[in-house]
C-alpha cells in the first residue's frame, strides 16, 4: 500500500506502448491468429455442407429414378384352350397350368396390340413378349387364379416393360450400350419408341417399389422395398420392447441406487466400451447364442431385433443415466426430505423429469439400429428374398425376412444397373426414416425440455 | 456489531426434543464433526452457526439421515429423538423425515403446480382419505407457510414460477404438510433477499408454536433474531450452545466471540 505514494505515475515506465489508437504489434499477431482460426473454422464448415449437398443431390438424382417405372397397357385374352383346358373352371386344374403356360396368351396379347396399332415391325413374337418383364407370367397367373371366371374374356392389365426398356426410358440403357446386350436389340428398342409414341407404354410413378417385394434377379423391374421395411418394423419393435425397459431399468439401478464401489465402476466402463464395439461382432454373439445355441430360426427379424437391442442397450443406457444425472439433486433432495422412499423420488419426481433425455436418446438408438446393416450379414437377413409380406405377428417376428439397410446393401451388391438405381432408391427411404425420427427427438427434446 | 440487537428472550425449560450424544461424522478419512453432543428442545428456535465448512450443515442433516444418501458418510453417537435412536437398525429413514421435515438451503419446489407440491408429502403418507381433506391440509399447510392469500388463486400455477421468497415459503408450506415434530432448516434465507427473510423469518418466529426448530444459517443477526438457544460450531467441534443472548452478548469461548466480533470466519 506504501508504493503508491512513491513512484508518481508519470515517471512509470510505460509497459503496454504507445498510443491505445494503434495497434501494438502484440495485438495485431493475436487479431491475425483469431481471424486465421474463423477462417479454419468457416472453411471445415463449408466442405462439410459442400459434401452433404454433393451427396443429397447424387441420391436424389440416382434413386428417384427407382420411383418410376416403365408400364404397358395390353388387352390380354385369357384363352380357355390353354388356361382351362377341361372347361370346368376347377381351380386345381388351372392351378397346374405353370406360368410356361401363360407365355402364348402373352405373345398373343402383343401380337394384337401391335396389329391394332399398326406398328410395322419385323420381330418374333417372342421378341415382342422379350420387352416385357419376366415377372408378367406371375402377374397373370395369379390374376387368372384370383378370378377363374374371368377365363374367356379379354382383360386390361398393366404389364411391368423389362428392366432394359425402363432403363432405355430413364436413359441408363442407350442403343450404343446394347451392342453386346442379349437381352435387348435394336429393333425392340424401335418397338419401344412406337409404342410409347401410341400411349401404350408409359412411365409412371412405382407404387410396388414402396409396398412390393424384392424381386430375383432377372427381374429388377417388380423389386419392391416394402417387406424389408416390414421386417425392419418388426424389429424394431422388438428393440423398443426390450432395450427401452431393460435399458431404462438398469440406468436407474445404476444412478440412482447401485453403491459406488470397483465393481459399478467396472461395469460403467465396460457399457461405455461397449456402446464403442463394432456391430458386427454383436452379429456373431447372435449367431452364436440365439441361432446356434437358442435355435431360434436364421434370418427372422426377432432374432434381427434381439441383436440390435443388444447393441442399442449402451446407448439407451448412456443416454438415460446422462439425462437422469441431469435432473438437479435439489430435487432429490425435496422428496426425500418430505419422506418420500429412494424409489418413490425417483419414479415421482426424477423420472418425470428425465423422460424427455430419455425418449430422445432411445430414439437416436433406434434410429442407428435401424441403419445397421453388419449383424445382419451374420445371421442371414441379407440376401434373403422375401417374396411375401408376412400377415400376422408371429410371423412378421419369426418367418425369414430382410431389413431395409440389408435389402439396399443386396442390390448394391447384384449385377443390373437397374438394382443399383433401386438401391439408392432404398437409400432415399431409409433417409427419409432417419430424418423423421431424428426430427422426432429433436421436437420432443424442444417441447418437454424443462429448465430449472 | 453496533447494529445488531439481541433481544432478551425469556428461554422456558421445554421438554428434550432431540439429543445428541457423542455425535462423529465422517466423509471418507476426513472427520467432520467431532464428539458434538446438543440437546435440542421442543417449541424452540434453535440456531447452528459458524464459519463456512465447520460441519453445522453436515450434523443439521444427521438429524433426519439425510446423510444417509452420501454412499461415503459415516456417522457414529446417537441422536435419540423424543428418547429413540434414530440411527438404530430397525428405523426407516423414510418415517424419520416424515416426522423430522427439511427446508433447504435453494428453494427447491418440485416443478409441478402449487398445490401438487403442498400435497404431495400428505399424499405418499396417506394423511388425506379423500379430496376435501387434502384440500384442507393444503390450504392449512399454506397458511402456516404465511403464504395463501399469494398463491389462493392460482394453486394449479407451477410451484417453479413463484419468486425466490415465496418459492421458499412454498417449500416450507410442504415441509409442514406432513405434520413433522421437528423442522430443520438449511439456511433458508440465503438466497433471499431482505424482504423474503423478513418474511421467512417472521413465520419461523410463528412456527415455534409448534415445532422445534433448527435452522442454519450465516448470518449472526439472523440467528439473533430468530432463535432462542444458538450453537456455535467450528472445525467440526461445537464449540459453545446455550441461550442466544448470553451467546451473544456474554460467551464463554473466546472462539466464539473472535466469530462473533468478526476476527474469525
Amino acid at each position: 500500500m506504501t508504493d503508491l505514494s512513491q513512484t508518481p505515475a508519470a515517471a512509470a515506465p510505460r509497459k503496454h506502448g504507445g498510443s491505445l489508437l494503434e495497434k501494438s504489434s502484440r495485438t495485431r499477431k493475436r487479431n491475425a491468429a483469431e481471424t486465421r482460426f474463423k477462417a479454419y473454422g468457416i472453411a471445415a464448415i463449408t466442405a462439410g455442407l459442400i459434401m452433404l449437398l454433393v451427396l443429397v443431390t447424387t441420391i436424389v438424382g440416382k434413386g428417384t429414378g427407382a420411383f418410376q417405372q416403365t408400364f404397358v397397357t395390353l388387352n390380354v385374352e385369357l384363352l380357355e384352350a390353354k388356361l382351362d383346358k377341361k372347361g370346368n373352371r376347377n381351380i386345381e386344374d388351372i392351378k397346374k397350368v405353370t406360368t410356361f403356360g401363360y407365355a402364348p396368351i402373352i405373345k398373343g396379347a402383343m401380337e394384337t396390340a401391335i396389329e391394332e396399332l399398326g406398328i410395322e415391325t419385323g420381330l418374333k413374337p417372342k421378341e415382342l413378349a422379350g420387352i416385357l418383364s419376366k415377372d408378367v407370367a406371375a402377374q397373370l397367373r395369379d390374376y387368372v387364379i384370383a378370378n377363374p371366371d374371368q377365363i374367356g374374356q379379354t382383360v386390361e392389365f398393366r404389364f411391368l416393360a423389362s428392366g432394359r426398356v425402363d432403363g432405355y426410358l430413364k436413359g441408363r440403357v442407350t442403343r450404343d450400350s446394347i451392342e453386346n446386350d442379349k437381352n435387348i436389340s435394336a429393333e425392340q428398342l424401335d418397338l419401344v419408341d412406337a409404342l410409347a409414341a401410341a400411349g401404350v407404354l408409359e412411365k409412371t410413378f412405382n407404387l410396388d417399389f414402396i409396398t412390393g417385394a424384392d424381386a430375383s434377379d432377372a427381374r429388377p423391374e417388380a423389386a419392391g422395398i416394402g417387406v424389408s421395411m416390414l421386417g425392419s418394423l418388426f424389429m424394431m419393435l422388438v428393440v423398443l420392447a426390450l432395450a427401452l425397459p431393460i435399458g431404462v431399468a438398469a440406468s436407474i439401478y445404476l444412478e440412482e441406487f447401485a453403491p459406488q464401489n470397483w465393481l459399478t465402476d467396472l461395469i460403467e466402463v465396460n457399457i461405455s466400451n461397449l456402446a464403442a464395439v463394432p456391430s458386427i461382432v454383436f452379429g456373431i454373439l447372435g449367431l452364436a447364442v440365439f441361432i446356434n445355441y437358442m435355435h431360434l430360426p436364421t434370418s427372422a427379424p426377432l432374432v434381427g431385433g434381439l441383436v440390435l437391442t443388444l447393441m442399442t442397450l449402451p446407448t439407451i443406457i448412456i443416454s438415460t443415466r446422462a439425462s437422469l444425472k441431469s435432473v438437479p439433486p435439489s430435487i432429490r433432495d425435496a422428496a426425500l426430505g418430505v419422506g418420500a422412499s429412494k424409489m418413490q423420488a425417483v419414479f415421482h419426481h426424477v423420472l418425470p423429469l428425465a423422460a424427455p433425455g430419455i425418449l430422445t436418446g432411445t430414439i437416436i438408438g433406434l434410429a442407428q439400429a435401424l441403419g445397421e446393416t453388419a449383424p445382419l450379414l451374420l445371421i442371414g437377413m441379407v440376401g434373403f428374398i422375401a417374396s411375401n409380406a408376412p400377415e400376422t405377428l408371429s410371423d412378421g417376428l419369426l418367418a425369414p425376412n430382410s431389413a431395409m439397410p440389408a435389402q439396399i446393401y443386396e442390390w448394391a451388391k447384384r449385377a443390373d444397373p437397374a438394382f443399383y438405381e433401386r438401391a439408392w432408391g432404398g437409400i432415399i427411404i431409409l433417409l427419409l426414416f432417419l430424418v423423421t425420427m431424428n426430427t422426432l427427438a429433436v421436437i420432443l427434446r424442444r417441447r418437454f425440455e424443462r429448465r430449472w | 456489531m453496533n447494529d445488531m440487537t439481541v433481544m432478551d428472550k425469556t428461554v422456558e425449560t421445554q421438554n428434550i426434543k432431540i439429543a445428541a450424544k457423542d455425535v462423529n461424522v465422517y466423509y471418507g478419512d476426513s472427520h467432520a464433526i467431532k464428539n458434538v453432543n446438543v440437546e435440542i428442545e421442543d417449541k424452540t428456535v434453535t440456531a447452528f452457526i459458524g464459519p463456512s465448512g465447520c460441519g453445522k450443515s453436515t450434523f443439521l442433516r444427521c438429524l433426519n439421515r439425510m446423510n444417509d444418501t452420501i454412499d461415503i458418510c459415516r456417522v457414529k453417537g446417537d441422536i435419540l429423538l423424543d428418547g429413540e435412536d434414530i440411527y438404530d437398525k430397525r428405523v426407516d429413514p423414510v418415517q424419520l423425515r416424515a416426522k423430522v421435515g427439511m427446508v433447504f438451503q435453494k428453494p427447491n419446489p418440485f416443478p409441478k403446480s402449487i398445490y401438487d407440491n403442498v400435497a404431495y408429502g400428505p399424499r405418499i403418507h396417506g394423511l388425506a382419505k379423500n379430496k376435501a381433506e387434502l384440500d384442507e391440509i393444503v390450504e392449512k399447510s399454506l397458511r402456516r407457510g404465511a403464504i395463501w392469500d399469494e398463491v389462493k388463486d392460482r394453486l394449479d400455477a407451477p410451484g417453479t414460477g413463484l419468486s425466490g421468497g415465496q418459492q421458499q415459503r412454498l417449500c416450507i408450506a410442504r415441509a409442514v404438510a406432513t405434520e413433522p415434530e421437528v423442522l430443520l432448516m438449511d439456511e433458508p434465507c440465503s438466497a433471499l433477499d431482505p424482504i423474503a427473510t423478513a418474511q421467512v423469518e417472521e413465520l419461523i418466529d410463528e412456527l415455534r408454536s409448534q415445532y422445534s426448530v433448527v435452522i442454519v444459517t450465516h448470518s449472526m443477526q439472523q440467528a439473533a433474531r430468530v432463535s432462542q438457544k444458538t450453537a456455535f460450531f467450528h472445525l467440526g467441534n461445537l464449540v459453545e450452545f446455550g441461550p442466544t443472548g448470553q451467546i451473544f452478548t456474554n460467551p464463554e469461548d473466546p472462539r466464539t466471540e473472535s466469530y462473533i466480533t468478526g476476527r474469525i470466519g
